[in-house]
């Protein structure tokens, strides 16, 4: 049991311990689908959706798990519950938004493999939070990797439009807008949480 | 696929990993250890060697297996062959070293979905025999070790004055406490990317004058 209030779980998996830019999770899509802005929002709704299913269903499990003293089962069942919750929502986008669909192409199968979302299984058990808890802590966690995404993708529409030395190409500039972006993010620090 | 399986291993397999295929800096797979735990090198490298024997061993049972794995569920089939590893080297870490372990917090399960370990699964391991795919999982593997402990070195220099634990600059010395704190790590990673780029184009740019000028080299140059 964890004695935390729910805005403050909140608060801190969306701006202070932010899951992209303070604990590096999910930088595989940070970079990789943060190129445009309507790509960026919605792969971003797709990951919130799918974490706040999966945080759901491991908080569920987890339980069972403890009853019956098989946590050595825990890693592999998480992985489990995360690709059917990604097949899920799969099925329903190809059902209600065929184009949406299309739009996100192979990142949705890739959701899978974003470590946030099984970070968020895995830190909601580590810290022992309850139900609400866990709640509160996926929303948080899929808010703040929306923000950093979006923030990130309109940097670099942006960036489209200046003259860059050759040598920035790929990669290199993101991590370098990355870092400052992180920086400017410890200033949340204040509101109270640590690193 | 056949002719694939018949192929001898070549020296290729194992160097392509470390350097010209570097899943860090030139794939940019498995980002997000490389990243978060790499404040110091002792960090850099136990992560790198848990990734490494993760790599190896999921590989060579992919591969082992590849000819029963049925087409419809080799992702979840290897996804779950990854977790079994990685529950192993978990409580592997766990009773070897508790310190480090206590260091590397969730980031060890988070193994299980480090995007270079399905990708090499998926892309080398499921299409090739065993040997080579033990072979080059495992340059992968020292590369992605050699890529976290450039990263931690930096970081562990400038933002503590030490390396390894061993102070290596005067008392004098103020430590970047920044690049220690996650900024340093993207800031880091940015600054090794910069410079790869730059000497590449530079051995680009010297092959493109030295072609040149082999084949015009009465002509003069015009501007």
């Amino acid at each position: 049991m964890n004695a935390e209030s729910l805005s403050y779980i909140f608060l801190s998996a969306f701006l202070i311990n932010n899951f992209v830019l303070a604990m590096f999770l999910g930088l595989c899509p940070f970079v990789g689908v943060s190129a445009k802005r309507d790509t960026a929002f919605n792969m971003s709704l797709a990951t919130a959706f799918v974490m706040f299913i999966s945080s759901l269903c491991a908080y569920g499990i987890n339980w069972i798990l403890t009853t019956y003293h098989l946590e050595f089962l825990r890693l592999i069942s998480y992985i489990a519950i995360i690709a059917s919750a990604v097949q899920l929502v799969e099925m329903i986008l190809k059902k209600f938004s065929p184009t949406l669909f299309r739009a996100l192409g192979i990142f949705l199968p890739l959701i899978t493999t974003n470590c946030a979302i099984l970070g968020v299984a895995l830190f909601q058990t580590a810290r022992q939070y309850d139900f609400f808890q866990s709640i509160a802590f996926s929303l948080g966690a899929g808010a703040g990797f929306a923000l950093a995404i979006m923030l990130m993708a309109g940097l670099r529409e942006k960036l489209e439009l200046s003259k860059l030395p050759n040598i920035t190409q790929a990669a290199a500039l993101s991590m370098m807008l990355a870092g400052i972006l992180s920086m400017t993010f410890m200033g949340f620090a204040g509101l109270g949480g640590q690193i | 696929m056949k002719q694939n399986e018949q192929e001898a291993i070549t020296l290729q397999d194992f160097t392509a990993g470390l350097w010209k295929e570097n899943p860090v800096f030139v794939m940019m797979l498995g980002l997000c250890p490389v990243l978060a735990v790499t404040n110091t090198v002792e960090n850099a490298l136990g992560m790198g060697i848990a990734t490494l024997f993760v790599l190896v061993c999921s590989n060579a049972l992919v591969s082992a297996l590849r000819h029963f794995i049925p087409k419809q569920v080799r992702i979840t089939t290897y996804i779950v062959i990854i977790a079994t590893f990685v529950t192993l080297v978990d409580y592997i870490i766990q009773a070897i070293s508790l310190d480090l372990y206590n260091k590397l917090g969730a980031f060890i399960q988070l193994i299980v979905v480090n995007c270079l370990i399905l990708g090499r699964a998926e892309a080398f391991a499921s299409k090739n025999g065993f040997g080579r795919s033990v072979i080059s999982a495992t340059g992968m593997g020292l590369g992605f070790t050699l890529a976290l402990i450039m990263l931690g070195g930096v970081r562990e220099l400038l933002g503590a004055g030490q390396l390894l634990g061993y102070p290596v600059f005067s008392d004098q010395f103020e430590p970047w406490v920044i690049m220690i704190l996650p900024p340093g790590g993207f800031i880091v990673l940015g600054c090794w990317l910069l410079l790869i780029n730059y000497v590449k184009q530079r051995r680009s740019t010297l092959a493109m004058t030295q072609n040149a000028a082999a084949s015009h080299c009465t002509v003069p140059q015009q501007h």
